[in-house]
């Protein structure tokens, strides 16, 4: 593997059609503004019952998208959770509708920074002085979680859903699912919020602030305008990827994958002497090193840095008690919705401890709950990784809603 | 099932809303859903018990009878369950103080350390009583908490609660004879089962009896 440097402009990603629906009337969105018009991209998987009551939103985290259960269009890689949605798996297209869209603010499909702006017209010089539409940039409107969910919900609506079987999702998709499940009660009959939290923790905010700021810092972002430069800021944009991954990994998942290894046999500082393949101080010595540069350089070509500043401001902002006086039962009081919360032991961004707080908020409010913590030593990311224990919770936990539900759709019942 | 849940499942009327603390493999809960139309949900420590219930389907919190009850509104049960916990749990008079605000009764299951065979172990070897109910050695027991059917009694008396309804078990779960005197219960009952009401004017528990 070929020592990767972050100052790389990388190549333009490839230029996709993504399936949208369209909403020209926009969204009221919870800062106050209209966002006019939207569009949200998606992906639907299996079939909806002629019901129309088996449908299941799954809700993306941070840097996820709607390409849930296929190959990705833009990077070729498999669906980002292939191993749970599909025929026979814990959440079986052969007997649900699965649907899920990119976020709103997102920037795969759906409105966000990098989309056109209406009310902005701009000269391009390399198309002969046309005037046309800027991007949005840092002017997009500040969004919410539950303005993400308002524009899944309108996406629901026009795809003549009523009620939705259940809303599933991991980190930022579990707090969507969370206000899915306050914003939209009798929309929601079973909601699994996996790996997250009622609020983001300071921690967690102070951990954003740190990506933030590593794009701001980087010459290419240019205030946010770096279209005009035709460069993204991709050192910055990769430096933030890679601290945010390690925060998404646990000190045992790191040493067991690995652990000192370095990416040279006999690369030790006394072997550095070697003129033919010198060893620089600042190149990938560790693997640990070589494997968080792949990560951030892979991720600038199919991530937007305004979309990621938006998307964790998003995140930020998340306290499902912040207009209930810091109470994250009231938003919950006479659900209906039955609830399967999990967390994950080595998870050290969204700790079982704040799933804890989760649950008995939920008890505070009489809702029906399970609630797993699944052992395991694969961080944060647990949810997206092959554990056996977590998918039969799945599994199990959506049977039995669907037997509460009455569902008896599709041949596997 | 256990015997001793089929006897438990008997007390609770059709319909109810039941919280099964200590739920196990969750056969109970499982039992009053389908046997018996209630909304039934449990909570269990043991991590593998409870993952292994909601794999089934069923609604199994993680959570224990000394942190959690707290959490749950008042009378939002119809019945709370404790089989064979309260001799282990931290503090057994707040946790039954729980159940019985959490739900309008209380069913209590505890093993009874009155039974001739512990008194008289105890009076001839003059070591901690060891039988096939008691087996782990005093350093190891969980049960740090072991009380017999009439200091149960007289627990419940100071607290004003009131009882519709108990019985002695056999270790096996199979109802014991012993429903006349509470002093022969006392001796020959290995096991006690209880369902307990708040002091309140009766009638409406009435039909239970």
């Amino acid at each position: 593997m070929e020592a990767r440097i972050l100052t790389d402009q990388p190549e333009t990603p490839l230029e996709v059609d993504h399936q949208r629906a369209v909403f020209p009337e926009g969204l009221s969105l919870d800062c106050g503004a209209v966002l006019a018009p939207v569009e949200i991209a998606y992906r639907t998987y299996g079939i909806l019952s002629a019901a129309r009551d088996n449908a299941i939103l799954i809700c993306h985290a941070l840097t996820g998208d709607q390409y849930v259960a296929e190959t990705h269009p833009v990077t070729g890689r498999p669906g980002w959770w292939e191993r749970m949605v599909g025929p026979g798996k814990p959440i079986d297209t052969d007997r649900f509708f699965v649907i899920c869209s990119n976020v709103l603010g997102g920037c795969m499909g759906s409105t966000g920074p990098s989309s056109s702006n209406l009310s902005r017209l701009a000269f391009d010089a390399r198309e002969d002085g046309d005037a046309v539409h800027e991007p949005w940039g840092t002017e997009f409107p500040p969004i919410t979680i539950r303005d993400m969910v308002r524009a899944q919900h309108a996406l629901v609506r026009q795809l003549g859903i009523e009620r939705l079987f259940a809303v599933i999702g991991g980190s930022m998709g579990g707090m969507q699912t969370l206000e899915w499940a306050a914003t939209y009660p009798e929309m929601v009959f079973a909601a699994i919020p996996i790996a997250t939290a009622p609020f983001h923790s300071a921690q967690n905010i102070a951990f954003n602030e740190v990506s933030r700021q590593a794009i701001f810092a980087d010459p290419d972002w240019r205030g946010g305008r770096y279209w005009e430069s035709g460069s993204i800021p991709a050192r910055g944009l990769a430096v933030a990827r890679m601290m945010a991954h390690i925060t998404y990994l646990s000190e045992e998942a790191l040493t067991r994958k690995f652990g000192r290894r370095t990416r040279r046999q006999n690369a030790s500082p006394e072997a550095s002497g070697d003129l033919e393949h010198p060893l620089s101080f600042f190149g990938e010595i560790f693997e640990v090193e070589s494997y968080l540069r792949h990560q951030g350089s892979s991720f600038v070509l199919r991530f937007d840095a305004n979309s990621y500043l938006t998307i964790t401001r998003a995140m930020d902002w998340m306290d499902i008690g912040a207009e209930h006086d810091g109470d994250y039962a009231a938003p919950f009081v006479g659900t209906r919705t039955r609830f399967c919360v999990v967390s994950f032991t080595s998870d050290w961004l969204f700790p079982t401890s704040q799933s804890r707080v989760l649950v008995r908020a939920l008890n505070r409010a009489a809702a029906n709950v399970s609630f797993v913590e699944i052992d395991s030593d694969k961080g944060h990311d647990a949810f997206l990784l092959d554990e056996p224990d977590f998918d039969r919770t799945i599994r199990g936990f959506i049977s039995g809603a669907a037997e509460h539900a009455g569902l008896h759709v599709g041949p596997k019942l | 099932m256990r015997l001793d849940q089929k006897l438990i499942a008997q007390m609770i009327a059709p319909g109810s809303r039941v919280l099964d603390i200590g739920s196990g493999d969750g056969s109970l809960i499982d039992h009053l859903f389908r046997e018996r139309g209630c909304d039934a949900r449990g909570i269990e420590i043991d991590m593998q018990e409870v993952t292994r219930s909601v794999a089934h389907g069923l609604p199994v919190v993680h959570g224990d009878a000394d942190h959690d009850l707290a959490h749950y509104p008042d009378e939002s049960f119809d019945y709370v369950v404790l089989q064979r916990t309260l001799q282990a749990v931290e503090r057994p008079r707040e946790v039954l103080r729980q159940m019985l605000r959490i739900g309008r009764h209380a069913i209590v299951s505890f093993p009874n350390f009155g039974h001739w065979e512990l008194r008289l172990k105890l009076l001839t070897t003059g070591r901690m009583p060891n039988t096939a109910v008691w087996s782990t050695p005093w350093f190891a027991t969980p049960n740090i908490h072991p009380c017999t059917i009439r200091d149960f009694l007289a627990l419940c008396s100071g607290e004003s609660y009131r009882v519709i309804e108990w019985m002695a078990i056999d270790e096996e779960g199979e109802r014991a004879p012993w429903r006349r005197s509470i002093r022969l219960a006392n001796l020959f009952g290995e096991q006690a089962l209880f369902l307990l009401g708040r002091n309140e004017p009766a009638s409406r528990d009435e039909r239970l009896k």
